[in-house]
This record gives C-alpha cells, structure tokens and sequence, in this order.
C-alpha cells in the first residue's frame, strides 16, 4: 500500500547557499526504519525531479529517528541572488512529505492503530 | 558554582519580536540573555550604512532594547552577550555606555570583542599566498576582491569568555557565532576549558537549539501545529545547564507555544548538514550522540552529546557585489485566473525581448499554483479564485534591470483582463550581495577583548 510521507513523518527544511536541508523526522519510532528503507537518497531525487539540479544526500540519526538530505543546486543560486519565492528552501520539508511510500499490510495495519 | 545556569534566547534574528528579550527578562528567573542580530547579508548593509555615516553600522534596535532593560539586568543580575556590533563594535559599545549612564548605572562593565572584520586584510592575506577560495565552488577569491563589500570571521565562545572573566557585564562583538553566545556563558561559569570536548560540544548545541529565538518553542513548528496553545503571546526558549554537560530546554511558566520533545527534534535539524560534524571555531559537535528526554510540560531534556577538537581555521563570510535583480508582481482573478497569469508572463516576456533587453535569470512564479512546491503541487483546480503572476530578473546590467520595472504596470491596460495588486507602483532595483564562504588559518586572526566601565 502507498501513503504520502506525512503520515508517517513530520520534517523542516533551511538552506545553506544554493543547497536546501530538509530534516524528517518519523512521527513514531516504529516508523523509523521505514523511513531508512523507503527515503533514500535516489527516490528523493526523483522525487523533486528538475526541481533540484545537483545530487541528493542522505545521512541517518537514529538517536532522534530523523533523516537529513541535502538538495544541492535546488534554490535558484541561494540567498540574495536567487529570484525565488522560497529563496531559503523553508517549504522543501513539506514538498518531500507528499512523498509516496510502500508499506507492507503489517505496517499499513500498524499505521491505522 | 551555580549549579543550573539559565541562558535565555531574546533574538531568533535581526526583525524578531520586539517583546521576546523583554519577556526573557522580565517574567521569570534567567542568569544570561543572548541576542543574535546578524545574517550573513546584513554585515555589508552595515558597511554600506558605516561608509555614509562613520557613527552607524551596528544594529540600534540593541541600544533602545538595552535602555529599556538594563536597570531590569542589573537588578536581577543578568548577563547579556550579543553580536549586535556588525560593522561598529566600539561604537555600538559607546551607545551602550553613554545609555548607562543616562539612567545612572555606574559601574557597568562592557566587554568589547573585536577582530573579526578583515575586509582590510583580504589584499594582505592574497598577498601572502594564502589561498582564500570558495567552499562551495572552489573559486578563488582573487576574482571578485574589487567587488567585496565586507569580510568577517566567525569568532567562537573564547573572547566572549574572557570578557566575561574581566567581569563585563554586557559583551558586544561583531561576527560571534550565534552557538558562541550560549556556550561561553557555560564555559565561564563551570571552568569548561577548549580540552572538555563533550561539554563545549553540548554548549555549542544548546546554542544551536534556542539560536533561532521560538522556532523551538513551538513557532514554524509542524507537529501538532493546529493544538500549539498561544503563539500570540509565545515564549522564547531557556536553556538550563548543568556542569556536567546535560541541559534542560524550556521556557517561562505562563507563556505561550510548547517545548517538547518534538519541537526540540525539529529545531536540531534545522540548517543541518553533516550531523556527524557539526563545526564551528570551538568545536565539531556529533549530533549523532544527542539523547533527548520528555522531563514533562515544557521541559526537554539533554544529554550524551559528544564532541571532537576544533579544526585550525575559522570560517569567514565574505559579501561581494553580484549584480542586480527585480521582482514584479500582479493578480489575476477568476475566472481562468492561471490562464491570465500564464498569458501575461508571455506578453511581459515578448516586450521584454523585444525591446533587447538581456537578463542572466528570468524566473516566472505562479503564486497559488507553483511557487513553493512546483511541479509537485499538480495541476490548480479551474475555478482557482485568484492567480498571482509573480516574475523576477537579475543581471550585471543596472538599467536593464530599471528598464525591466517600468513593464509590469503597463500589462494593466494592455494585457488579459481582471488584474490588480499594483498599488505598491513599479518595483524596486535591488542590489545583489552575494555570499563567498571560505576558511582562513586560526593564526592570522588576532581578536582583542576590551573592558570600557561607565
């Protein structure tokens, strides 16, 4: 079964020059590992799609069950120079949590309690 | 040796609320107040302002929130350390002084910290062989140095310390780190030395937690939201420290937002790059080691936090002249409000070519449909109540960029109907500061820590 990312997660984004940070953090600690086994940094690039130009990295804090990515090349040059509405990339969080995730029917079921 | 220190946030940036450092002082008990003014644009604004008026380049908002609570400060004991100095740390300090005295505070000590601003030295620096080059594009700083409107190092906790060891009571300096504020309060009061790696890793992300003002507090905060009780009347955030590293994050009882362990969660990631290195002057923090606790209402606790030596270089923040941009904006209503606005943007963009001018980035926005999430937000709805066009240029060349603002209103009487949203008239030129990070070595920086006394 396929949910949207928010109902497992919730997240918050900045910037740091042209590269967004979004930060998702699971909403449960059981969803945890789901996050690390369906979040990756792959599917997160394709998921902003040509919204971010450069690579997508991912590292893991378990001691907070939270992921953090890094979208290089994704706000228009960053800072003063870019001409965009989100110039420090604060939406991106919510722009990752429409996300579509897999879950099995056990993790479906576990989501509905 | 106190056993808790209370180090309150009063400032999440240069524009917060005007009442929060206030509240901090005012409606509950707190040993130090940090108070963090700068962002990276705002040190060549402050050039800018201190190249027409050599009194100015420092925030003033400091001097009047000072007049209105330094006899509450002296009263209750009550340190307080900003880097509210910018471009003009001894004169912000002389306000400072000249206000104590005012109210008739004697014997007020301030300390001052500077060295941080090596805009004189960047030629001197080149001169050397040092490589100054971009940390994030690799260029080297040779080719934009004509165009560098202000350079400062991020200082850490230690002048900080020993103004406070001089006995200051207010400490003022330019580019501190935000984490420096709260860390050196701690480091002075329990004897945390630049060997305790652990605990100057756990002060430094105790600043990181309460830098950004309520935004762990229970502002910009996405759990829960719709349930966080008074944000009209929100607290800002606490820390209380122990000597043993371990930290409890709150705020007063009786204000408004909510610290838990959610909020706290969401503020550490904020800005976050690599957790594992964390680095600022003082020290890499692992924000893999961090333990969060529910210590009940309003109250997180810390701990665990582990840290590693500080690197041989500080980062510097060099702002440099980049060109100009515009952005215009206009609303089209229902109905196909989005068709409106699609076909304005390509009657705006056939002028524009037409009468030749070049721009390096045009970038057209739709507000309503795609101008936070893109693509990703789908197609709108057909009956969209309202649309706004909302288009941005940017380029070397000023008059293109001038030329550029006298187009937008005109699309009012020549282009698709039931537009508005132009009272605000043509849009404003702006100049772009753009932003080269770098590092230099630790051994060329000399700051200096100075005590003046009312």
């Amino acid at each position: 079964m396929k949910v949207e990312l928010t109902k497992l997660a919730h997240a918050r984004s900045g910037d740091k020059g042209d590269t967004a940070n979004v930060g998702v953090i699971a909403l449960k600690e059981e969803f945890y590992p789901i996050l690390v086994r369906e979040v990756t940094a792959e599917k997160v690039k394709q998921h902003f799609g040509p919204i971010v130009k450069g690579e997508v990295e991912r590292f893991e804090l378990p001691n907070l069950g939270a992921l953090n990515f890094l979208l290089h090349g994704s706000l228009g040059g960053g800072g003063t120079l870019s001409l965009m509405t989100d110039a420090q990339g604060k939406t991106f969080s919510t722009a990752l949590l429409r996300m579509q995730v897999d879950l099995s029917d056990d993790e479906a079921e576990s989501l509905e309690k | 040796m106190k056993e808790t220190v209370r180090v309150a946030s009063g400032q999440g940036f240069w524009g917060d609320l005007l009442t929060a450092p206030v509240d901090q002082v005012r409606r509950g008990p707190i040993d130090y107040l940090m108070l963090d003014y700068l962002a990276e644009v705002t040190m060549s604004i402050m050039q800018k302002q201190r190249a027409r008026d050599p009194e100015s380049g420092y925030a003033r908002d400091f001097v009047a929130l000072m007049r209105e609570i330094l006899p509450d400060c002296v009263e209750k004991d009550i340190k307080v350390l900003s880097n509210a100095g910018g471009v003009n740390v001894e004169g912000c300090a002389d306000a400072i002084r000249d206000t104590a005295r005012d109210l008739g505070i004697e014997g007020l000590k301030i300390g001052v910290v500077t060295g941080d601003d090596v805009l004189p030295r960047l030629g001197e620096f080149l001169d050397k062989g040092i490589a100054i080059d971009n940390m994030d594009t690799g260029e080297s700083l040779a080719g934009i140095l004509d165009k560098v409107q202000a350079a400062n190092v991020y200082l850490g906790a230690g002048p900080l310390v020993e103004a406070l060891g001089k006995g200051a009571r207010i400490v003022v300096g330019g580019r501190l780190t935000d984490t420096g504020l709260t860390l050196a309060p701690l480091m002075h009061e329990f004897g945390w030395t630049f060997e305790d790696w652990d605990l100057i890793a756990a002060g430094t992300i105790a600043g990181h937690i309460i830098e950004c003002g309520a935004q762990c507090s229970g502002g910009n905060c996405q759990y829960d939201w719709e349930n966080i009780p008074d944000l009209e009347d929100v607290g800002f955030p606490i820390i209380e420290a122990r000597a043993d590293g371990t930290f409890t994050v709150t705020k007063h009882e009786g204000t408004g937002g909510r610290v838990n362990v959610q909020s706290v969660k969401e503020q550490l990631l904020y800005e976050m790059g690599d957790p594992h290195d964390y680095i600022t002057p003082d020290v890499i923090a692992d924000f893999t080691t961090i333990h969060l606790s529910d210590e009940g209402e309003n109250r997180v606790g810390v701990h665990g936090i582990k840290g590693n030596p500080n690197t041989e270089f500080y980062k510097v923040s060099i702002a440099y002249s980049a060109g100009w941009k515009s952005v215009g904006t206009l609303v089209y209503s229902y109905p196909d409000a989005y068709e409106k606005a699609k076909a304005a943007d390509r009657i705006l963009r056939a002028r524009l070519q037409k009468l030749g001018l070049e721009f390096d980035t045009v970038l057209t926005e739709f507000v309503g449909v795609n101008a936070t999430h893109g693509h990703l937000a789908g197609e709108p709805s057909k009956d969209i109540p309202e649309v706004q066009m909302r288009i941005g240029v940017r380029g070397d060349d000023r008059e293109a960029v001038s030329r550029f603002t006298k187009e937008i209103a005109p699309l009012i009487l020549t282009g698709p109907p039931a537009v508005t949203g132009f009272a605000g008239g043509r849009p404003k030129v702006e100049e772009i500061m753009a932003y080269f990070p770098a590092l230099i070595p630790k051994d060329l920086i000399e700051t200096k820590v100075e005590i003046i006394e009312t």
